[in-house]
């Protein structure tokens, strides 16, 4: 039992014992770095130019925001910082002296660390052991025993809650990047880069890691943020570098600017930030979810009872911190993962439990979370990916055969109709940007007329050109007869799109409130759990999941099962 | 200072590019080989010429190479469906004795019975099912109960081939064999003719290259062909498009195994006309074929040619066997070296090398 160590040194955690334990982390044997300068930086990956000469500098104590739609260079820019890509041409100096990183562990020993927006973790180990696989100075025997005190430490310290001895797969998205941040801290890091990192959080967790960025630039700690969420920039950041098409499109101290100036640098025009939707009256039922109970991934229930309803012409929201049993749900309405118990009907008839090719055929769509590692093969070329879950079809395939004519004919179709660019569509999907990613995926599972659509964080990562463009979308489809499912954690996304809202909280429901009635406040406290004053009132309390997993509510408040604004029949 | 070496991915992998990896990694491949033979006090030089000539010098070699690139080119392309879905059958030299032993037991026991012309159609099939059931069972293991499939196919050439030892010293041994352990003769009916003056079955090789011909269009355009690269490149994509890796997985071993199984039914129709031990049924073509799939670039119609090319190794590793007094093992030396540079050289076709000295500051 490999586990065994471990659990039980937790025990000994918990109990406060292990005190005398002393341990010192790699000290970079580097000064600190009070200035690091990149100068004139050139990337070019086969035809594309990802950075251009790019200059960045950034001092002690500073938080650097480095803002940009995706495909801008800013990945690449902090790959190469990082020591993961190797420039083209350009220099890197810390304290005015030139240095060569040219792996991650060079990086590390001059004190540069770095939080990837796609988690670099080992999933089937637990959060101790990642974290101590990266420790040059971790003992040979038991090394996670060796960080587990400090990793506590770090936790309350930053308020960052994380178990030691959970693993990783047991994690939620946000869970696993608090896991990354602790990481990097952990191992000593003067400057660290974060790559979209608020992306999985709740407002609160936000604030949170505001709170650790601002404590660490007080202790003279550099970081650079890379984000595309211009509330963000404005307010953790003290100056912000904007790269459009790989090159410098602008830079400016946080105070001087405003949002609306930061967008036209980023996307070289304005832009909206309310998207219109228009009242829609919603059209017949589509998809009827009965008290469904689905198991997680952990023994525990992840979806205790949950009932809703879809209707043509709407899109409902399912909204709450990931983890809370979104996920399960939406596994087991696209045919992924069995429920225990429950019902899903899809108009009218019932498809529980059934796999998820049948599923697709009735006319249920699904963009996944996850998107490269769910939505796409990326190593096959773009029209084989354009068809994935389609190929079935007989516009696609004669008996035995695939139709590569008319795959082909479809894929370019796609692209065109949904802005996806790309140089061919005989271009492996593995060299696209999310955000076209994202527009292939979109476009293919709405270009087959389906009766519901469920999206799963479509936007997630997402520049705000792909953002608008893909909210856009949904609402359009939304026009024309389309009922969307759409679970998310950005709740302006939410409430720019959603007729109704469902807070998601411990695998239930803690209300279904009718956009127009809902708070942004009140969505926000029942994503934490607990239920606002007078927005419960009216409910048409729906029954409990038959009693299922009932008894396995964790202590305190039990969520309370309400649909409120009592908009439900 | 010191000396940094790096592998740098590269954006794209190009053809010719790959190419000139594949005659580089041979190439390596052949120098290494030639310092085991320096260590044997043989010039590496002359030993290669004479392994040349002895597969390719001469009419006889040629046939010779022939004959043995039947079965490599079976299982080769057989392995090329297995690998792309990245399912690792390492078990063809078992299938190819399942389907040997099934094509054997039609052959005696029906041959002398049925009407001529069905004997040979009906041990073809019957040697694919025997090669299809062996190859089915790790797929089902490794599906249902999640047993990798490297360790279940390795073993069961293990199970196999005691097998085939025990029918042949116990119920299945011939009468009319003097004692000796093989099973008796086929009859006429149930032999494959060859081409005269060699030991070439042409009836197999035909099928051989029809296999190639016929799995490379399922790879390349058929429904089941595409299902089997997204579940070897993304089985969570698979699942997500609700493609049944059940049944892929199983289908394609059922098709791997299948013609390896064809392969036992040629060698034992076409060659040995009986049945005796498994080393003797099979020079190690199931592993040699691994190394045609992998030569071949996951390719069923390449594996033709990269199969000619090991048989022809084959046949010149007995003929320096004889001429220059090497060991037997010379030519799985050969073999192993050359797919180890093989695997390595892939390293290269989407990475390059950086050598840098490094000032440390």
């Amino acid at each position: 039992m490999p586990g065994a160590g471990i659990q039980r040194f937790s025990a000994t955690i918990r109990h406060g014992i292990v005190t005398s334990t002393v341990v010192r982390y790699s000290q970079s044997i580097m000064p600190k770095i009070d200035l690091l300068e990149m100068i004139d930086i050139s990337k070019s990956f086969h035809r594309t130019r990802a950075n251009q000469r790019v200059n960045l500098r950034i001092g002690s104590g500073e938080i650097l925001g480095l803002l940009g739609e995706n495909g801008a260079g800013k990945t690449t820019l902090m790959n190469i910082l990082y020591g993961l890509i190797a420039p083209d041409s350009g220099e890197i100096r810390i304290n005015g002296q030139a240095v060569r990183i040219e792996s991650p562990r060079d990086a590390i020993e001059l004190g540069i660390g770095m939080v990837h927006q796609h988690f670099m973790l080992i999933e089937n180990h637990t959060v101790a052991e990642n974290i101590a696989l990266g420790l040059s100075d971790a003992p040979f025997l038991s090394p996670s025993r060796h960080v587990a005190r400090r990793l506590v430490e770090f936790g309350e310290r930053f308020g960052l809650k994380i178990n030691p001895q959970e693993r990783i797969w047991q994690l939620s998205a946000g869970e696993q990047q608090r896991v990354e941040i602790v990481k990097a801290l952990v191992k000593g890091a003067d400057l660290l880069i974060l790559d979209e990192p608020t992306s999985v959080l709740t407002p609160q967790e936000t604030e949170q890691l505001f709170v650790i960025l601002r404590r660490m630039s007080e202790e003279g700690h550099s970081v650079i943020f890379i984000s595309h969420k211009l509330e963000e920039i404005l307010s953790i950041c003290h100056r912000v570098l904007v790269l459009r098409k790989g090159e410098v499109a602008g830079k400016a101290e946080t105070k001087d600017v405003d949002k609306r100036e930061l967008a036209r640098m980023m996307v070289g025009r304005e832009i909206i930030f309310r998207i219109e939707r228009p009242e829609l009256e919603r059209g017949e039922l589509v998809l009827d979810v009965r008290e469904l109970v689905v198991p997680g991934d952990r023994q525990r229930m992840a979806v205790r009872g949950v009932g809703f309803q879809v209707f043509r012409n709407e899109i409902f929201g399912i909204a709450g911190v990931s983890g809370n049993g979104q996920r399960e749900l939406v596994e087991a309405v696209t045919g992924l993962r069995k429920a225990s118990q429950g019902a899903v009907l899809l108009g009218g008839q019932n498809i529980t439990n059934a796999n998820a090719r049948v599923v697709a055929s009735r006319g249920i769509s699904h963009v996944p979370e996850e998107r490269i590692r769910f939505g796409v093969v990326p190593n096959l070329f773009v029209y084989e990916n354009a068809v994935l879950k389609q190929h079935r079809q007989r516009l696609f395939s004669r008996v035995l055969f695939l139709n590569f004519g008319s795959i082909r004919k479809y894929a370019s179709t796609i692209i065109e109709r949904f802005n996806v660019s790309v140089p061919t569509i005989d271009t492996p999907v593995k060299n696209l940007s999310g955000g076209n990613i994202q527009k292939l995926i979109l476009g293919r599972e709405i270009s087959g007329q389906p009766a519901l659509l469920v999206a799963a964080h479509p936007t997630y990562g997402l520049d705000v050109g792909a953002t608008e463009y893909i909210r856009q979308q949904l609402l359009e489809k939304r026009g024309e007869g389309l009922a969307v499912l759409l679970v998310s954690e950005d709740l302006e996304e939410i409430f720019e799109l959603c007729d109704r809202i469902a807070v998601m909280y411990e695998g239930r429901f803690m209300g279904i409130v009718s956009t127009a009635q809902a708070t942004m406040e009140n969505i926000g406290l029942m994503m934490a759990g607990s239920m606002p004053e007078g927005a419960g009132a009216g409910a048409d309390s729906k029954p409990e999941g038959a009693g299922a997993g009932a008894g396995a509510v964790p202590g305190g408040a039990g969520p309370l099962t309400s649909g409120a604004a009592g908009d439900q029949e | 200072m010191r000396i940094s070496i790096r592998l740098q991915p590269r954006h794209e992998a190009s053809a010719g590019r790959q190419i000139v990896v594949l005659l580089l990694s041979l190439l390596v491949g052949f120098v290494a080989v030639g310092v085991v033979f320096a260590v044997k006090g043989v010039n590496p030089l002359y030993a290669l010429w004479k392994i040349l000539a002895g597969s390719f010098g001469s009419l006889y070699g040629i046939s010779e190479t022939i004959t043995k690139a039947i079965p490599l080119i079976l299982i080769g392309s057989g392995l090329t469906l297995a690998f792309r879905a990245k399912f690792w059958n390492i078990g063809a030299e078992s299938q190819l004795l399942m389907g040997a032993i099934f094509a054997t037991w039609i052959g005696l026991n029906l041959g002398p019975r049925l009407p001529g012309w069905m004997v040979i159609p009906l041990m073809f099939l019957v040697g694919f099912l025997g090669g299809a059931i062996w190859g089915a069972l790790p797929a089902l293991f490794k599906v249902r109960f999640g047993v990798n499939e490297v360790i279940s196919t390795l073993m069961l050439n293990y199970v196999a081939a005691e097998f085939l030892n025990l029918l042949i010293v116990g119920p299945w041994k011939g009468i009319t064999q003097q004692g000796f352990p093989y099973t008796d003769d086929l009859p006429p009916s149930a032999t494959l003719s060859v081409i005269p003056g060699t030991r070439i079955h042409y009836l197999t090789l035909l099928i051989a290259l029809a296999c190639a011909v016929i799995l490379f269009f399922l790879v390349h355009s058929t429904k089941f062909g595409y299902e089997l690269r997204v579940v070897g490149e993304n089985p969570e994509a698979a699942r997500y498009a609700g493609i049944d890796f059940f049944r892929t997985t199983v289908t394609l071993m059922v098709i791997s195994g299948g013609v390896a199984g064809l392969a036992g039914v040629g060698e034992t129709a076409g060659i040995h006309h009986h049945l005796t031990y498994p080393g003797v049924i099979s020079a190690g073509y199931g592993f040699t074929a691994i190394i045609v799939a992998w030569l071949a670039k996951l390719n069923p119609l390449a594996s033709i040619v990269s199969a000619l090319f090991f048989a022809g190794i084959l046949v010149g590793g007995d003929a320096i066997q004889i001429s220059l007094g090497l060991p037997a093992a010379t030519v799985h030396v050969f073999n192993g070296v050359l797919l180890f540079f093989l695997i390595m050289g892939d390293a290269f076709v989407n990475k390059r090398l950086v050598v840098s000295l490094v000032r440390r500051g």
